[in-house]
């Protein structure tokens, strides 16, 4: 092989090389980290396993909400199912009973769903898309409740 | 009358983008002077008539003008003139008027001073980017007239987002398309190219300039918008990994990687053709920023608007943008004539590697960003991609860019010899694992902070050993080190200001990230807490009256061993008119980390709910962005890249 012809090839294996490892960077990060939507109604009558990352969307249940110091529970429901929360950590300002929320978290063994994050809607009228959809697949959807 | 008068600009500028964008295109394939001679009189009549649209929209905005309907979604009379005047592009039709005009001055830049390309290229360019205008005066006037009256006129408006009522958001956007739309003329420079047919040293010289601009600005604006997020939002977080953030970084990447290899096209005359499809990657990127953000498809803060007619023509105009560009690069590219092929350890190699990897982490953010949008029109199943991806993909490949940075500038052109080179390095190996004992032995930091403060810290000092080397400091009298200094190429120092910068905020991001300490409480008047190093005593909360909110304000004093040495007052405001609630951080920075407060929410007992943070180095991220920037604008002083440079050196060949 000619000089040129080896140092192409030298090229060619480091372009191969970075394509290679970002694919299996990419791969590797999707199987652990992303995140697939669910409502409240889909966890209860498919509850997957707590390895898998899940965001919830839904309303805080009406007389659900409890805070004991720094930990936080809850209930989100679509209407139709709700789901048991439990979180730690910094509550946004907007939190409160009634009103569209997103979790990040887990569901544990037993039906429980630990959150990582919580997302509530930025302002009065806003409410978070995933808590629409879920009221909508629900059909318990009422547009004049408030949407964007 | 004005708004229409606005109006009227506007399709008037269409108009002439029409024109700008067809004839001197064609004039110059067919090589007849008469048409090459529109392009300029063209770029300087679209930048006039844009001016005055986005004058007019302006002046609607600053008198309250409420019989037009941007105005009113979007202002009110009690807003500050302040918010008024940036209100003008904190909307989705404004905005766009903003990313035109902007383009209009670039073009009209190419058109008055470029007088020293050769007038077929000049044509080509100005063409180009007339297209561009085209689509984009097209999608305002047919799907986005800011300029819309309302027939019933309320008596007052909607106001603004409070969110975006803030000085650092009202420079945010702008420098961002500065960044953006200032890809758009190495995009142009590229198509006209890639139709000449030929890329050489002297095109590699145009480009490079304006590619500095644009990323010294896209830094400037990623910078600026981050640091909005981190005293806006209250959550004292400066990046979120958000789809709209994302956006921003990858044409970032791609810039960045341009800045690059158009180095090796203008000394060596090689990586041609990758050159050019970075320069098409870097404004298609910075195209899908815009309408990615602007279509609502991802919705945040900056979504403005949801209308499905929009989104087809933005999914119409970036096919035929992008699309189209990149059929032309692959029917044409094979005809620029190939560079020479160069030795793997060499400033160019390593400014390949370089290359290769900037790609591949802009190829990872575009994949975690965009994979939720594709996946949900394929399968309808959602998902979300949030920072674990990013952490487990984007910053794994910072580490090898991070390492051949530190290196590449002591590379000399063509070949190198690495075993020469590593005992030049022998202070920044030091710093690295100085720096990574400390962070691992004293701090008992996490593994991902004890390698990047390893690596900020052998950043930081290979780009200074680089630059002493060069002055000859310590080695020779102070006076010649400093003669040297000044005689040095700028962009030579450039290039250590903007390495020596991401250095420090990177220290600033590992940092802030690894060693945050955040405590939640809620706490009665009176009460003394405390966070960090310090203690906080929560004097109570009183409510005061703003210009268009009231505000519950708490006074807190903060101690540090016993002695009074600050009084802090953190926020929330209602905003009056959207009944929209917003919490004002109030921060103390000390140089080495900030004391952030943020007041939250009352509880029934009389108690406050407050958020106390300490955030280690975060000040460095922003120091250090503004390092970068500074680099570029230092750089692009440089004698080699003013204008005129170029036309001298070709005189001189003719002769």
């Amino acid at each position: 092989m000619t000089r040129k012809g080896r140092r192409r090839l030298v090229f060619m294996l480091a372009a191969l090389f970075c394509m290679a490892g970002a694919t299996a960077l990419i791969l590797v990060a999707f199987q652990d980290s992303l995140a697939y939507f669910q409502s409240p109604s889909d966890l209860v009558k498919a509850p997957p396993g707590p390895e898998r990352a899940i965001r919830m969307g839904g309303l805080v249940a009406e007389g659900s909400v409890v805070r004991a110091g720094e930990s936080l529970s809850f209930a989100v429901t679509d209407l139709a199912n709700s789901v048991p929360v439990t979180y730690e950590g910094a509550v946004p300002d907007l939190f409160r009973e009634g009103q569209g929320v997103v979790v990040e978290g887990h569901l544990l063994a037993g039906g429980t769903f630990r959150a990582d994050t919580l997302l509530a809607k930025h302002d009065e009228r806003y409410m978070p898309k995933e808590a629409v959809d879920a009221l909508k697949a629900a059909g318990e959807w009422r547009p004049e409740g408030g949407s964007q | 009358m004005i708004p229409e008068f606005g109006h009227y600009a506007l399709v008037l500028a269409m108009v002439v983008a029409l024109l700008q964008g067809s004839l001197p295109l064609w004039g110059a394939a067919r090589g007849d002077q008469r048409l090459i001679a529109v392009a300029r009189p063209a770029a300087l009549l679209q930048l006039l008539l844009i001016l005055l649209a986005f004058a007019a929209l302006t002046w609607s905005h600053v008198v309250s003008d409420f019989t037009v309907a941007n105005v009113v979604a979007n202002s009110h009379s009690t807003k500050p003139l302040l918010y008024k005047i940036s209100g003008v592009w904190g909307n989705h039709e404004g905005s766009l008027v903003l990313w035109v005009l902007i383009l209009a001055i670039f073009g009209a830049a190419v058109a008055l001073f470029g007088g020293n390309l050769p007038a077929s290229l000049r044509a080509r360019v100005i063409g180009v980017q007339g297209l561009i205008a085209l689509g984009f005066l097209a999608f305002l006037v047919f799907t986005s007239n800011p300029f819309l009256r309302l027939e019933l006129p309320p008596p007052d408006g909607n106001d603004l987002n409070p969110l975006l009522q803030d000085p650092g958001l009202a420079f945010h956007p702008p420098l961002l398309y500065l960044g953006y739309v200032g890809f758009s003329l190495v995009f142009a420079f590229a198509v006209a190219a890639l139709l000449e047919g030929k890329v050489d040293a002297a095109w590699a010289r145009w480009v490079r300039p304006w590619t500095l601009a644009a990323w010294t600005a896209l830094t400037g604006g990623i910078a600026l918008g981050s640091w909005w997020a981190y005293y806006e939002l209250g959550w004292g977080g400066w990046w979120f990994w958000d789809p709209v953030e994302n956006v921003s970084l990858i044409p970032w990447l791609c810039g960045t990687a341009l800045l690059h290899s158009a180095l090796v096209v203008e000394k060596r005359d090689a990586l041609k053709v990758w050159t050019v499809l970075l320069a098409i990657l870097a404004f298609s990127a910075s195209l899908i920023g815009t309408f990615v953000v602007r279509s609502g498809v991802l919705t945040s803060v900056h979504a403005f608007a949801v209308d499905p007619e929009r989104g087809v023509f933005i999914l119409v105009l970036l096919f035929i943008a992008i699309g189209g560009s990149l059929v032309l690069f692959a029917l044409r590219a094979p005809a620029l004539k190939g560079g020479g092929i160069f030795a793997p350890v060499s400033r160019e190699g390593g400014l390949l590697l370089n290359n290769l990897l900037l790609a591949t982490a802009a190829a990872t953010v575009f994949v975690g960003t965009l994979y939720p949008l594709f996946l949900e029109l394929a399968t309808g199943e959602k998902v979300s991609v949030g920072p674990p991806f990013f952490d487990k993909t984007f910053v794994p490949l910072a580490i090898p860019l991070l390492l051949v940075m530190g290196l590449g500038p002591f590379l000399p052109w063509k070949r190198a010899d690495l075993g020469a080179l590593l005992p030049r390095l022998a202070l920044a190996g030091l710093g690295l694992v100085a720096a990574a004992l400390v962070t691992a032995l004293l701090l008992g930091g996490p593994v991902m902070a004890v390698v990047f403060l390893g690596l900020a810290a052998y950043l930081f000092l290979a780009a200074l050993s680089e630059l002493a080397e060069r002055i000859r400091l310590f080695r020779g009298p102070w006076g010649e080190s400093w003669n040297r200094l000044r005689g040095l190429p700028r962009a030579a120092l450039g290039t250590t200001l903007a390495h020596a910068g991401l250095a420090l905020a990177i220290a600033g991001m590992t940092a802030s990230s690894a060693f945050k300490v955040e405590s939640v409480i809620f706490a009665a008047p009176g009460e003394t807490l405390s966070v960090a190093d310090y203690q906080i005593r929560f004097e109570g909360v009183d409510r005061r009256q703003g210009p268009n909110y009231t505000a519950d304000s708490a006074t807190l004093t903060v101690l540090a061993d016993g002695t009074e040495i600050a009084t802090l007052r953190p926020e929330r405001r209602l905003y009056s008119v959207q009944q929209r609630l917003t919490t004002e951080a109030a921060i103390r920075t000390t140089g080495l980390g900030d004391l952030y407060t943020v007041l939250g929410e009352p509880q029934p007992d009389g108690r406050w709910t407050l958020r106390l943070y300490w955030e280690p180095l975060v000040p460095w991220i922003w120091i250090g962005a503004l390092l970068m920037a500074t680099g570029g604008v230092v750089s692009l002083s440089d004698r080699r890249l003013r204008v005129g440079v170029a036309r001298r050196r070709q005189a001189v060949a003719a002769e």
